[in-house]
C-alpha cells in the first residue's frame, strides 16, 4: 500500500457545491461544527441560489457552503477553496472561479454524464478542459452508484436513495480532514430519531464514504490542520441571525421587559423571525405581520404599550417601513430596526451580500429624521450589537438601525459564550411621577423623554405623528418645530457618551489607514494582518458606530497619511465621512458583485495606494 | 372593577375639539364617550389609536391614551398594542379611506386573525381632511374634485368586506342616532374578538347630505331597519313591514298583505355562524330596502391575543430553557481549557 500524503495546513478552505436539493448546506454545516468541536476556528458563507427549485442540473440551481478552519485565528471563510466537492457538472462550472490554483476537486463521477454536462452547457464532454482545471488534482469518485450500492440492502425507493448521497461525500471529507464521525452519527440520530431507517441508512452512507477515503488513500493527499489557539471558555458555533435575536433576547431580560418582534418574511433575515419563534418558552411576541409595514407598526404600538419592540428585515423592506420610522422618530419611541442588507436596488440580488443601504439607513425618510445608526461586523458580534441597539433604543427613547448584512447573518463562527450578567445594563427612561409627566420633558443630559404607557394610572396622554409642544399638543408654532428639530438631532448626536472610542488595529499613526464598517471587517483584519507581516506600514479602523460616529473619529484619521475606505458599495461611507470629517483624502475601495471582499483583492488596492 | 363610577366628562380630554362645525364626528365622539364611561374599564386601560383623515384626530380629544399614527396603519399599530398588552381595552378610530384605501390590507388582516379590540369606521364616503376627493365608499359616478366627469369604479361595502375576511362581529349606526351608536358600541366592546362598527358619518362640507335619504325624518321609519337580536325584522311607520326570506333572497312584506302574519317574519339571530343572512342584511339599500342597523354580527371565535398568551403559557410549563442564560449554553458548545492566548469573543486588533 502507498503512503498517505500528509499536508499541514495553516488553514483550509472547502466549498461543498451540488444541485439545490443536493443537501449541500447541511453537509457544510455538519462538517463545520464537527470542525468547531475539534477546536479549529472557523469561519462559514453559505452561497445559495435565490430560487429554490431552480431546473436541476443547471448552473442557476447549484447550492455552496464554504468553510474556512485553521489553528490560527481565522476572520474570513476564505478567498479561494482548497477542496471544491462537486456533485455535478454544474458545480463544477458554477465554482470554478472560487478554487485556489492547484486546489483539488472532487467530483461525483456517476453525474458527470451526457445528460448533465448538456444541462451545464459544457461544448465538450471535458468539462475540466473547458474550464481551464486541466492541471488541478482531481478525484473522480462514482458516489451515486456506491451510495446505491451500499442502501441496496434497505428496501429503500431511488428517490430516498439518492438522498443520502450528500452524506458519503461528507463521509470522505471527514476522513480526508481527519474528523472522527461521532457529531455527525449523533446529529443524524437525534434529528431523524422518528424514522429509524433514515438514521441507519444515512450513517451507513456516511460511513462508506469514510472508509472509501480510507480504503483509496493512494489517490489523494490528507490534509491535517491542528487545532487553534483560542482563549479558555464555553464556546458554541453561532450565524449572525441567530446571534441578532439572542442579543436581542438577552437585552429585554436585562430590561425587565417582554420582547416583541413585527416582522414580515424577506430574504436574509427571515432566520431572525424564526429564531425567535422557537422562544415561546422565554416569553417572546413574535408576530408575522402581512408585510412590512405592519411589521414596523404592529412593533411600534408594542413600543407604545412598553415592550422591547423590534422589526427585522432586508432592504426593500427598510424601504416599505421609512414613513413608519420617521413615526417612531417623533413619537420618540424606543424601537430596534434590523435590517440584513442583500444586493439592490429593487428585488436585486436578494441571496447576495451587499453594503448599500447605509444613505437608505441615515437619510431614507421624509423630512429631517434622525435615527442612531449601528452596524456589527462578525457573525457572533451581531448578538453585542443587536444588545447595544436595544440599550440605546430604551435609554434614550430613540429608534436604532441595525446594520448587518448576508454574509454575517448567514455565515457562521465559534463565539465564546457570554453571560447575560456581565454585559452592559440597560434601564429603560420609566416615568415614575405622574404629578409631573409630560410627554415631552427631557432629561436635560441626554435629551430622552419619559416611557409611559396604557396601564399606568396618571401618565395618561397622547402622542402622534404631528409636530407637538411638550405637553403633546399638537403645535405648528414655526420656532416650536425648529426647537423640536435641533432636539431630535441633538439627542441622536448625545448617544456618542455611550460609543466607545475608534480603535486603531496596527500602529497608531502610519502610511495608511484601512477604514471599513460593519461586515467587511473579517476580511480588512485579514487583509491588514497579511501586509503588515509583509512590513507594509498598514492599520486598520473599523466602524460599528456609524451614527453617531466616535468621538475619536478626527483625531484618529489625522495620524495617518492616506485614508481607504473600504466598502461592498459605490463608497456610501466614503460619501458620509467627507460630509462629517471634512479635510482629509478619503480613497476607496468598492465592490458591489453581491460577494465579499477577497483579501487578494484588498491587498492590491492598498498596495497600489502604497505605492502611489 | 364595577365600583369605578365614570361619567363622559372623565372622557374628554383639555384639547379644543377641531372639527367642522355641524360635523358627524361630534356626536361619535359623544357616543364612544357615553359608552366606555359604562364598561367598568380604568381609564388608564383605554388605548384609542387612529390613522390619518379628520376622524383620525379623535385621540386628542380623549383623556385616556391616545396614539395618532400614520395613514392606514391604525389596525397594525394598534395589533401591536393589544399584543404587548392584552388587557388593554383597545379602539381604532378610522374613515372609509384610512381603513379601506391605504390601510385595506391591514383592515382585513386585523379582521381575519380576531384580536380582541374595536374599530369604529367613520363612513363619509368622501376624503374631507384633503378636501374633497372621492373615496373607496363612493358610489359609481361620484364627482368629486377627482372624477369632475364622476367615478368609473364601484364602492367597497365596509360589511362585506367584514364577512369577507371572516368577521365576528359587524355592526352598524348613523352619527345623528346616539342611542344607537352608543348601543352598538357597547355590543361592540362586549365581543371577544375584532369588533368593526360602520357609523354612516355626514361630511358637512364636502359630502353634505350624503345619507340624508336615510336619515330624512319623514321616511326615516321606512328606510331604516333597527336589528335587536332575537326579535323580528320589523320597521316601518306602523312597525308593520318586515324581511323573509324568499327563493334565497330577501324580500319586504307587509303585515296583513298576502295573508303574512308577524310569525312569518325573519328573527334576527346575530349569533349565527353562517354569514349569509348577515351578508343579506349587510347588502340591502334603498329603494328597494331598508338599510340595516344594529349589530348584524356577533358570533364567537378563537381570538389571537388569547391563543398568543396560551401557547406562551403551554410552553413555559414544559420548557428546560429558563432565561438567556440557559438558552446560550443549549445544543452544541464545547469547552476550551490549557489556552493562555489566543483570541477572546470579539478579536478586534490582534
Amino acid at each position: 500500500m502507498k503512503e498517505t500524503k500528509v499536508i499541514e495546513l495553516e488553514e483550509v478552505a472547502i466549498r461543498f457545491s451540488g444541485d439545490s436539493g443536493d443537501g449541500m448546506q447541511l453537509t457544510g454545516t455538519l462538517f463545520s461544527d464537527a470542525t468547531a468541536l475539534l477546536g479549529n476556528d472557523i469561519s462559514t458563507f453559505p452561497d445559495y441560489p435565490s430560487e429554490i427549485r431552480a431546473p436541476q442540473g443547471t448552473v442557476g440551481g447549484v447550492s455552496g457552503f464554504q468553510v474556512q478552519f485553521g489553528h490560527k485565528q481565522i476572520n474570513t471563510p476564505g478567498d479561494y477553496a482548497h477542496v471544491l466537492v462537486a456533485m455535478n457538472p454544474a458545480a463544477v462550472k458554477a465554482n470554478a472561479r472560487f478554487m485556489m490554483r492547484g486546489g483539488t476537486i472532487i467530483y461525483d463521477s456517476d453525474s458527470f454524464n451526457e445528460k448533465n454536462l448538456a444541462k451545464a452547457n459544457f461544448k465538450t464532454d471535458d468539462p475540466f478542459g473547458e474550464l481551464g482545471l486541466e492541471d488541478y488534482p482531481k478525484i473522480a469518485v462514482p458516489i451515486t452508484s456506491l451510495t446505491q450500492e451500499g442502501l441496496k440492502e434497505f428496501g429503500l425507493d431511488n428517490k430516498s436513495i439518492l438522498r443520502s448521497k450528500n452524506m458519503f461525500a461528507l463521509g470522505l471529507v471527514c476522513w480526508m480532514f481527519n474528523r472522527p464521525l461521532e457529531f455527525v452519527d449523533e446529529f443524524i440520530r437525534s434529528k431523524f430519531k422518528k424514522k429509524p431507517v433514515v438514521v441507519e441508512s444515512n450513517i451507513k452512507v456516511l460511513h462508506d464514504g469514510y472508509n472509501y477515503g480510507m480504503n483509496m488513500q493512494h489517490m489523494t493527499p490528507t490534509y491535517l490542520v491542528h487545532p487553534a489557539e483560542i482563549e479558555n471558555g464555553t464556546y458554541r458555533n453561532v450565524n449572525g441571525n441567530q446571534a441578532t435575536a439572542w442579543g436581542l433576547l438577552a437585552a429585554a431580560e436585562r430590561a425587565g421587559l417582554e420582547l416583541f418582534l413585527g416582522s414580515y418574511p424577506i430574504t436574509p433575515a427571515t432566520d431572525i423571525l424564526s429564531a425567535l419563534s422557537e422562544r415561546k418558552d422565554l416569553g417572546v411576541k413574535t408576530f408575522q405581520a402581512e408585510d412590512e409595514i405592519a411589521g414596523i407598526a404592529s412593533a411600534i404600538g408594542a413600543a407604545f404599550a412598553g415592550d422591547l419592540a423590534v422589526t427585522t428585515t432586508s432592504g426593500p423592506g427598510l424601504a416599505l417601513k421609512s414613513e413608519a420610522i420617521g413615526l417612531a422618530v417623533m413619537a420618540e419611541l424606543p424601537l430596534v430596526i434590523v435590517n440584513v442588507q442583500r444586493g439592490g436596488p429593487s428585488t436585486g440580488l436578494p441571496t447576495k451580500t451587499e453594503q448599500s443601504d447605509l444613505l437608505q439607513a441615515l437619510y431614507g425618510r421624509n423630512g429631517e429624521s434622525p435615527v442612531v445608526v449601528l452596524s456589527a461586523s462578525t457573525p457572533s458580534d451581531c448578538f453585542y450589537y443587536a444588545y447595544m441597539a436595544s440599550k440605546i433604543a430604551l435609554e434614550r427613547m430613540v429608534p436604532v438601525i441595525l446594520l448587518t448584512d448576508g454574509f454575517l447573518g448567514n455565515g457562521s463562527e465559534p463565539w465564546k459564550i457570554p453571560s447575560v450578567a456581565e454585559l452592559p445594563s440597560i434601564t429603560p427612561r420609566l416615568a415614575k411621577d405622574a404629578e409631573a409627566f409630560q410627554p415631552y420633558k427631557r432629561d436635560e443630559k441626554t435629551l430622552a423623554r419619559e416611557w409611559a404607557f396604557p396601564g399606568m394610572k396618571g401618565f395618561e396622554h397622547r402622542i402622534g405623528g404631528l409636530e407637538k409642544n411638550v405637553t403633546g399638543t399638537v403645535s405648528h408654532d414655526p420656532e416650536n418645530h425648529q426647537v423640536n428639530t435641533e432636539i431630535r438631532e441633538e439627542k441622536v448626536q448625545r448617544v456618542v457618551e455611550l460609543v466607545p472610542d475608534l480603535e486603531v488595529c496596527g500602529d497608531e499613526e502610519g502610511d495608511v489607514l484601512v477604514v471599513g464598517w460593519g461586515g467587511t471587517y473579517g476580511h480588512l483584519i485579514s487583509t491588514v494582518r497579511q501586509l503588515r507581516l509583509e512590513g507594509k506600514d498598514v492599520s486598520l479602523a473599523h466602524f460599528n458606530y456609524i451614527k453617531p460616529l466616535p468621538k475619536n473619529t478626527e483625531e484618529v484619521f489625522s495620524r495617518f497619511k492616506k485614508i481607504i475606505v473600504c466598502e461592498l458599495n459605490m463608497g456610501q461611507f466614503a460619501g458620509y465621512l467627507r460630509d462629517k470629517m471634512p479635510g482629509f483624502n478619503y480613497f476607496q475601495a468598492n465592490k458591489v458583485k453581491g460577494l465579499p471582499f477577497t483579501v487578494s483583492e484588498l491587498k492590491e488596492s492598498i498596495n497600489k495606494l502604497l505605492e502611489d | 372593577m364595577t365600583d369605578l363610577k365614570y361619567t363622559i366628562k372623565d372622557f374628554k380630554s383639555e384639547n379644543e375639539i377641531r372639527w367642522c362645525a355641524g360635523c358627524g364626528d361630534f356626536a361619535i365622539i359623544n357616543a364612544v364617550q357615553r359608552a366606555m364611561a359604562g364598561l367598568g374599564i380604568p381609564r388608564e386601560k383605554f388605548a384609542v389609536i387612529s390613522g390619518i383623515g379628520c376622524s383620525s384626530r379623535f385621540p386628542y380629544y380623549m383623556s385616556t391614551y391616545g396614539f395618532h399614527t400614520i395613514h392606514g396603519r391604525a389596525t397594525a399599530v394598534a395589533s401591536g398594542v393589544k399584543a404587548a398588552n392584552p388587557e388593554l381595552s383597545v379602539w381604532v378610530m378610522t374613515g372609509d379611506g384610512d381603513s379601506m384605501a391605504i390601510g385595506g390590507n391591514h383592515f382585513i388582516h386585523l379582521i381575519r386573525r380576531n384580536f380582541d379590540m374595536n374599530v369604529v369606521v367613520f363612513n363619509n364616503r368622501i376624503y374631507g381632511l384633503t378636501k374633497g376627493q372621492y373615496s373607496p365608499t363612493s358610489e359609481r359616478g361620484f364627482v368629486s374634485k377627482t372624477s369632475p366627469f364622476g367615478t368609473v369604479e364601484d364602492p367597497f361595502v365596509p360589511g362585506q368586506l367584514v364577512i369577507g375576511a371572516r368577521g365576528t362581529f359587524f355592526g352598524r349606526s348613523i352619527d345623528g342616532n346616539l342611542k344607537l351608536s352608543q348601543s352598538v358600541l357597547e355590543g361592540a366592546a362586549a365581543h371577544k374578538g375584532t369588533s368593526v362598527v360602520e357609523v354612516l358619518q355626514n361630511c358637512v362640507i364636502f359630502n353634505n347630505g350624503i345619507h340624508a335619504a336615510i336619515t330624512d325624518p319623514n321616511h326615516r321609519a321606512d328606510r331604516q331597519l333597527i336589528l335587536e337580536h332575537g326579535k323580528p325584522m320589523l320597521f316601518g311607520e306602523e312597525n308593520d313591514k318586515g324581511l323573509i326570506f324568499d327563493k334565497g333572497k330577501l324580500k319586504v312584506v307587509k303585515i296583513g298583505e298576502n295573508g303574512v302574519k308577524e310569525s312569518d317574519i325573519l328573527v334576527h339571530d346575530a349569533c349565527e355562524e353562517d354569514p349569509t343572512l348577515h351578508l343579506a342584511l349587510i347588502n340591502m339599500k334603498l329603494p328597494d330596502f331598508p338599510v340595516a342597523f344594529g349589530v348584524i354580527r356577533s358570533v364567537s371565535a378563537p381570538v389571537y391575543d388569547v391563543e398568543m398568551e396560551a401557547q406562551i403559557e403551554e410552553v413555559q410549563q414544559t420548557c428546560k430553557i429558563k432565561n438567556v442564560d440557559q438558552l446560550l449554553r443549549s445544543g452544541n458548545t464545547w469547552e476550551v481549557t490549557g489556552n493562555e492566548n489566543g483570541k477572546g469573543s470579539d478579536p478586534k486588533c490582534q
